[in-house]
């Protein structure tokens, strides 16, 4: 069909199919390092298999290779479609797609060989953020351009989250990767100290914030009223939301530096807007489930509206969470044991890869010329097992973390310590036993999604939509 | 911190509280000509994606509302705003303090009992050893060991081998203003690589491990140059820390490889110093426990 008269899907198929791909791998990353925690010697004596690199390789690829692919696959869509109008250049998002898949084959060998910036969520050496910021910027060129050239007289809500989430990434992942190189595996920040540390998680809350939060926010203000078929619940909670959010996440980094050598103005200051953030917050899960008032009748048959729907509700749990563990009290307690872990997987997992799923199971048929997926049934059957994996995980981790918490602040009646590291150790056994199910039934869900698209995939023919002409 | 920045931290903050309550002050307010409840706004994208205009929920508007007072609240009680201290002039460093203190009213006088007694008597106080113990496993126990059996590059403390000797006193002092054990290289001064093997291979004969006799004998002359620290016979001096290599007792391992990386590269073993992080009189206890197990061997 003719370039100019249809819809670029091809983009949005290549990543779409790398999501599910990238999932798989980024979860089996993660299911043998929880299996590692439980039986350190899987990591056979190879230092590329130690939990020390695997854990970095497993939180890049679940982030970055499969959230971003999820972002990259659900914005080119949803642009597109809610603009009118084609992506202004092919090239340059094929550019994006390719430079993407690089960016993180690159990670995925160089994470094992030990070459890392050690700082947390941007380990990745200085030649490979270069190769980020340049793709990551051609990202920003194809989305806008396209939002500037739309046909449609407003602009649709999903694309404020997605275009908040591309220019905020963009500066974070500058800002944080200013670093001296000293050859090419090896630089050094160029912030010192307390400055480093604080720089450092102004860019890892902010991830959560905009990769994690208002990139996937954009996917549920489109699939959620598509899906049910219902106009979206306020769009005046949309406006409120949308900026207090974006302006408010930007303060609540110094949460993750409570009782460290960070100022202690610095600390109450991101404390008090790690308050304020909990309204924002919760102003995308009511737009999303009130979204559904009138079509709650679909959730008993539309598995694809179940992961959306759930997915909002572990959003509103973990972000209530979040504003409660950054009180310095409960920090005190929650701090550096595996709760934050439980609460890190009930976004990702339960938010951030739901949501993704069910966007995924959403567009696969419109891409490739389906109905509807190969079978509805076995994606009912990844619902529940997803659920039941992700309610093990945060349940068991959050056990772990409270009885880590207690059992490290206990004390003799002579006032020392009663417990050592390696006893509250011992005792985490049977929950890293729980957590590691758990981890495995989420990863089982991926290969029957994988299986699904695959049969769904097979024998069909590209579908490129025409573009409306009418606006 | 300078004058501007302590206002250019409290305008930005207070102001962006101030911008939230005016965000949803004035969003929440109906504006004439526009959608009401229940009603769509007109805009429709991709076919059949529309907006109704519900108001804000009450239950929701409240919240924030509630979570902005809290915010602002905390702000003026904690130190938050620049140099402005808060009302309740908390400080993470005075809350550490007090907390020390509460600690030292409450369990002080145990320890001061504890610390006027010897050590060799302190170490037959079955009550006194099992708090040396707990204090040991949590801030001994990482390099040592749980059984104080030690690792490579940290001494065993129940045997009866002692780098800096086995004095109440000594062991006392190591805690107290930790020790540094500094070998430099000496490759070059024993000549070379060839050297080098010599050297470590009369060292493995010293205390009757595998060697090859014939190098051991060329090694013995060149181990003139480490006599000045291990003595003669290579017997140690704990003056310095300098280790018997007599025994079979090895901080780096006892093969012949360890012994030449040792002298390739020399060996540098710290322990730090605890008496600002524990104090005098936990350092006493802990002298007590550690003395006792070497006197249970």
């Amino acid at each position: 069909m003719d370039t100019q008269t249809t819809y670029n899907y091809k983009v949005v198929r290549q990543f779409a199919v790398m999501t599910v791909v990238w999932g798989i791998v980024g979860m089996l990353v993660g299911v043998i390092i929880a299996a590692q925690l439980v039986w350190p010697q899987l990591n056979f004596d190879l230092p590329w298999l130690t939990y020390s690199r695997l854990r970095p390789l497993h939180t890049n690829a679940v982030i970055f290779a499969f959230g971003g692919s999820a972002l990259f696959t659900t914005s080119y869509y949803v642009v597109q479609r809610t603009c009118q109008v084609r992506l202004i250049s092919d090239k340059l998002a094929a550019f994006t797609f390719w430079g993407w898949t690089l960016i993180i084959l690159l990670a995925a060998i160089t994470l094992p060989l030990g070459i890392t910036t050690s700082k947390e969520y941007a380990e990745l050496e200085w030649p490979i953020d270069i190769l980020i910021a340049v793709v990551w910027v051609t990202y920003a060129i194809v989305f806008f351009g396209t939002v500037l050239k739309r046909k449609t007289p407003h602009i649709y809500v999903a694309n404020w989250f997605f275009g908040a989430f591309i220019i905020t990434v963009a500066i974070l992942h500058i800002v944080n990767s200013a670093a001296l190189p000293i050859s090419m595996t090896k630089s050094y920040s160029v912030y010192a100290g307390t400055i480093d540390a604080m720089v450092q998680w102004w860019y890892g809350h902010n991830a959560v914030g905009f990769f994690l939060t208002a990139g996937f926010l954009g996917i549920m203000y489109y699939f959620v009223p598509k899906q049910a078929g219902r106009p979206v619940f306020s769009y005046r909670l949309s406006v409120v939301h949308f900026w207090s959010l974006i302006s408010i996440y930007m303060w609540a980094g110094p949460h993750h530096l409570h009782y460290t050598a960070l100022p202690d103005w610095t600390q109450s200051l991101g404390m008090a807007f790690s308050i304020l953030l909990l309204a924002p917050s919760w102003g995308g899960m009511i737009n999303g489930i009130m979204t559904l008032s009138g079509a709650w009748h679909k959730l008993r048959t539309d598995p694809i509206l179940k992961f959306l729907i759930v997915s909002l509700s572990f959003y509103g749990m973990s972000t209530f969470e979040g504003p409660m563990m950054s009180i310095k009290t409960v920090n005190a307690l929650s701090h550096y044991t595996d709760w934050t872990i439980g609460h890190v997987h009930s976004g990702a997992l339960g938010w951030v890869a739901m949501v993704s799923i069910g966007a995924i199971y959403a567009l696969i048929p419109h891409l490739f010329g389906r109905k509807q997926m190969y079978s509805i049934k076995l994606i009912d059957t990844h619902f529940w097992i997803s659920t039941i994996g992700v309610v093990l995980y945060i349940v068991s981790m959050w056990i772990a973390g409270v009885m880590q918490g207690l059992m490290w602040r206990a004390v003799n009646a002579d006032g020392t310590l009663t417990y050592s590291f390696v006893e509250s150790l011992e005792r985490m056994y049977p929950y890293y036993i729980v957590r590691l199910l758990g981890g495995a039934m989420f990863f089982v869900g991926m290969l029957i999604m994988a299986y699904n698209m695959w049969k769904t995939i097979a024998g069909s023919e590209p579908a490129d939509d025409a573009i409306p002409q009418t606006a | 911190m300078s004058n501007f920045l302590h206002w250019f931290i409290i305008i930005i903050s207070v102001g962006s509280f101030l911008g939230c309550v005016w965000l949803i002050w004035w969003s929440s307010r109906p504006r004439p000509g526009e959608a009401s409840s229940g009603e769509e706004t007109g805009h429709t994208w991709d076919g059949d994606l529309a907006e109704y205009n519900n108001p804000l929920p009450r239950w929701w508007l409240w919240m924030f509302y509630l979570s902005i007072v809290i915010g602002l609240g905390y702000m003026v009680f904690y130190p938050a705003l620049g140099n402005f201290a808060g009302t309740s002039k908390w400080t993470q460093v005075k809350q550490y303090e007090e907390e020390m203190q509460r600690a030292d009213e409450k369990y002080g006088a145990l320890f001061k009992q504890y610390a006027q007694q010897p050590i060799p008597q302190l170490a037959g106080d079955t009550a006194a050893m099992k708090t040396g113990q707990r204090l040991f496993i949590n801030h001994c126990s990482t390099c040592h060991g749980s059984d104080a059996g030690g690792a490579t590059g940290f001494p065993s403390l129940k045997d009866r081998d002692w780098l800096y000797g086995s004095s109440p006193e000594t062991i006392k002092a190591s805690i107290l203003n930790g020790r540094n054990g500094v070998m430099p290289p000496f490759a070059a001064a024993v000549g070379g690589e060839q050297g080098v093997d010599e050297v470590a291979n009369y060292v493995m004969s010293l205390s009757g491990a595998p060697h090859d006799a014939g190098k051991a004998l060329a090694g013995k002359a060149k181990f003139a140059v480490c006599a000045g620290c291990h003595g003669p016979e290579g017997k140690g001096n704990q003056a310095i820390g300098a280790p018997n290599l007599t025994d079979d007792i090895w901080l780096y391992r006892g093969s012949i490889g360890a012994v030449k990386k040792a002298i390739n590269e020399g060996r540098n073993g710290v322990m730090p110093a605890q008496l600002e992080y524990l104090g005098e009189q936990k350092v006493h206890l802990l002298a007590a426990y550690i003395y006792s197990l070497s006197q249970a061997q």
